[in-house]
């Protein structure tokens, strides 16, 4: 045994490894998020971290930065071992993230960020001169012409993105690792992205490189790691792999679920949206027939919460129709959308579902407070009916109906979001995320309402970036990608692989 | 099944009550002529005006927004109402133009906060500025006399051996706690104060309820400027100066959370009750005004420090 431990440690500092993760685990509760991680990252290369929505990418990074501690296992980083790093130690042994909300100050200057906490100084007073040359031969290194002086807030995505890098490497970081640097940037920018990686790659600093875009990966990536399901499953020079093997390592997950499903064939349309395009959206159009659960497939960002949204009036629309069984209606908030019989049940549930503070009846009964009430008073008999009946029916756990909310668990906060919707009296469904943050068994008995919701005539549109379940519930998907619909799958053409490469790029 | 007492539980609840009845007991117990009738019923007029004032700040501050303009509001109805009566207009319909002036001036701040999006402290702190201005140059800066002097009933009257400003001041909190249990607009106004895009989503017209919430208020301290120009039978510009921290202050106490959605204005009674007995108690006493000061804003940072104690306590025992 001690023989064992002496050799291995023998060989990290023989290696050129710069960042090794041994055995992570890391449990929430009773959710495991990651599950044995041994990742080995090489001095020097850009290594790409790919995998589907929740495959434990941002948990894992979390550790990286010291943002969260590992259950079990180690990091080893530059043969040091450590059984926990903090926000502070992970600075200081030069590991910085580039997320994609950026950590600059808004209202302060390029190089006022950049050498934010450890300005330069003469005579005790800052030297702003000295700061912004700094600053400007910082962004020659790479060939950039960025102005120093300028105001973050006026700058674009794109330009306050190469800011955070150059501040990470002005503060000599070893490893910089990239949260979907490319998502929100054109193709033009991201051309620039790739050669400011390769730039540093030539000035030996290490980069993680997480995306969604398989293309990049080949384009500037030197190995790739696949996580799924918060297990480990591969490490391959990108020379050796392709984009099927990739795909292919990301999803194999088994059907472990059953679902419910119906074989009703259902044609009669009842909701269309036709070129939906705003600032997130670009000309959506689907249909939606009477009776069954449409699958909004994808991955985070590509739009589906945004059409969501829009079609529940939540968001503008700056172009495009939305006819309502055959007749064209204007929603432009979501009140008309609730009049036209349209509930929504939002992402997150915390912030958007429920009022956690607020008992569970006048949660239940917020968007049909005109209902339960006569000239402005409330008929508390007829309230306690409709939420009663509701509680039965949803079979929702709980000990009175003036309970907040925040007591509830998360199973129950979501029957008592889908209660609010269903006291609609709605045609039509939307679920964004129908069991996100919930047991097991609470799954399966959403899964059963929905079903059921199905057959009796309303019509769903759920949005699921668990793959299992879009599979497993939907009678149709479709797949969007970056603000369009990429493709409409029927059940025969179902799969994982299928999904995944529409949904990437 | 026999339930336990859960202390935790039943001062989370009721923290602000109990602290008033021991506050009470103390009074008695130390001031001298303080638990008498004719002192019970001072008491209860001295809080009247801010009382008043008080129903309309919670309904604003449950909407997660405050009002720093009640007392300008307030001196703008008093001499506005003394200067129409003195050029003749019958006192019923001057202090009808008042109320509704109170109303509208309320409703358009709360557009103001809701569609421009003007941090609520900073627009009543416009409003409350200009509109003090406004008192100075309806009166010239001096008081106005001479009006018409049955509108002192208003203040100074009773009726049997209770005095009017408390009747007014019972029936304006019993019709905002009807409004804040019982009506459609009081699941509004928690459903927007609890959380607002939870209440967007929900098909509720945000900015309406806001407007409405300022509106209440509005018309709340227009009120109350009448029952103070009743009381000291004269319109002066510098009426209900600072009194907006005090009703604040009572409407804190009453256990209103200043992000919104939480609070019951039945307990705000005691928050205003606190602030009347404390400083009755303390002048009977002889405590000098400066002292007092001192005394009410520890009591103010005591009361709420007990109170997120006692909160804090409760969302810990309860995991």
């Amino acid at each position: 045994m001690v023989n064992e431990e002496a050799i291995i440690n023998e060989e990290v500092k023989g290696s050129d490894y710069i960042l090794e993760t041994r055995n992570i685990h890391k449990r929430f509760g009773g959710i495991t998020a990651l599950n044995g991680i041994n990742l080995k990252v090489r001095r020097g290369e850009v290594h790409a971290l790919v995998g589907e929505n929740g495959a434990g990418k941002s948990t894992l990074i979390k550790l990286l930065t010291g943002a969260i501690v590992p259950s079990e296992g180690s990091i080893i980083f530059e043969g040091k071992e450590y059984k926990e790093l903090n926000p502070s130690l992970a600075i200081e042994l030069g590991i910085t993230a580039i997320y994609q909300e950026f950590n600059l100050i808004p209202f302060l200057s390029v190089a006022e960020n950049i050498y934010f906490g450890c300005e330069k100084m003469k005579n005790g007073l800052v030297d702003y001169a000295e700061m912004n040359r700094l600053t400007k031969e910082l962004f020659k290194n790479f060939d950039l012409d960025i102005d120093p002086k300028a105001t973050i807030q006026y700058m674009g995505v794109a330009q306050q993105q190469l800011v955070e890098i150059v501040k990470a490497i002005s503060k000599n970081s070893k490893l910089i690792i990239m949260d979907e640097p490319s998502a929100p940037l054109t193709e033009k920018e991201t051309e620039t992205l790739h050669r400011i990686v390769r730039q540093l790659k030539e000035k030996k600093i290490t980069v993680i490189y997480i995306s969604h875009r398989l293309e990049e990966v080949f384009d500037i990536c030197d190995r790739v790691t696949v996580l799924r399901d918060g297990n480990y499953i591969s490490t391959n020079n990108v020379c050796d792999t392709n984009r099927d093997l990739l795909i292919a390592d990301m999803v194999g997950r088994e059907l472990r679920e059953s679902y419910p499903r119906s074989d009703t064939k259902h044609d009669e349309t009842v909701l269309e949206a036709i070129d939906i395009t705003n600032s997130r959206l670009d000309h959506v159009s689907i249909r939606l027939h009477k009776g069954e659960i449409l699958g909004l497939g994808g991955l985070v960002g590509a739009g589906r919460t945004e059409l969501a949204r829009a079609i529940f009036g939540a968001d503008k629309i700056e172009g495009g129709k939305i006819i309502l069984k055959g007749k064209e209606v204007k929603i432009k908030s979501p009140s008309d959308a609730l009049n036209n019989s349209i509930a929504l049940l939002p992402e997150d549930r915390k912030t958007q579902g429920v009022i956690l503070g607020m008992d569970i009846k006048s949660n239940i009964t917020l968007a049909i407070v005109k209902v339960i009430s006569r000239f402005n008073i409330l008929k508390s008999r007829l309230e306690r009916k409709i939420v009663n009946s509701l509680v039965d029916d949803l079979s929702i756990k709980i000990s009175s109906l003036q309970q907040p909310v925040k007591n509830l668990s998360g199973g129950n906060q979501q029957k008592v979001v889908l209660a609010k919707c269903l006291a609609t009296k709605c045609d039509i469904l939307i679920i964004d995320e129908p069991t996100r943050g919930i047991d097991v068994g609470a799954k399966q008995e959403i899964y059963k309402i929905m079903r059921r919701l199905a057959d009796s005539g309303k019509s769903i549109i759920m949005i699921s970036s668990e793959m299992e379940e879009l599979i497993g519930m939907s009678d149709r998907i479709i797949v969007m990608r970056e603000g369009k619909v990429t493709k409409e799958l029927y059940p025969p053409e179902f799969s994982q692989e299928a999904i995944l490469n529409y949904a990437s790029l | 099944m026999k339930k336990k007492f859960n202390y935790t539980k039943f001062m989370s609840e009721y923290a602000i009550i109990v602290i008033f009845f021991v506050m009470f007991i103390a009074m008695s117990i130390f001031a001298p002529n303080f638990l008498t009738t004719s002192n019970m019923t001072n008491v209860l007029r001295q809080v009247s005006i801010n009382g008043i004032c008080a129903v309309g700040m919670t309904f604003v501050m449950l909407t997660g927004g405050i009002d720093l303009s009640v007392g300008s509001i307030l001196g703008v109805s008093g001499v506005l109402t003394a200067i129409m009566m003195l050029n003749g207009v019958n006192p019923v319909i001057a202090s009808l133009v008042s109320l509704v002036l109170g109303t509208v001036i309320g409703y358009l701040t709360g557009q103001l906060i809701s569609h421009i999006q003007i941090p609520p402290m900073i627009a009543t702190l416009g409003t409350m500025t200009s509109l003090r201005g406004v008192a100075y140059l309806i009166t010239g800066g001096t008081p106005i006399f001479g009006f018409n002097e049955s509108y002192a009933v208003l203040g100074q009257g009773y009726w049997g051996f209770i005095p009017i400003p408390v009747i007014i001041l019972v029936i304006t909190f019993a019709i905002g706690i009807f409004f804040l249990t019982k009506t459609r607009i009081s699941r509004y106004i928690y459903g927007v104060g609890g959380n607002e895009e939870v209440a967007r989503l929900s098909g509720i017209n945000v900015h309406k309820i806001k407007a409405i919430a300022y509106a209440v208020s509005g018309f709340c301290a227009a009120l109350a400027g009448l029952v103070m120009l009743g009381r000291v039978n004269s319109g002066q510009p510098r009426a209900g100066e600072a009194y907006e921290m005090d009703v604040i202050t009572a409407v804190v106490l009453g256990g209103v959370s200043l992000s919104g959605g939480t609070g019951k204005l039945s307990h705000v009674i005691f928050g205003v009750l606190i602030m009347g007995v404390l400083t009755n108690g303390m002048t009977m006493m002889a405590i000098d005004d400066y002292w007092q000061r001192v005394v009410k804003g520890i009591v103010l940072l005591l009361a709420v420090g007990f109170d997120r104690y006692i909160q804090k306590k409760q969302l810990i025992g309860s995991k």
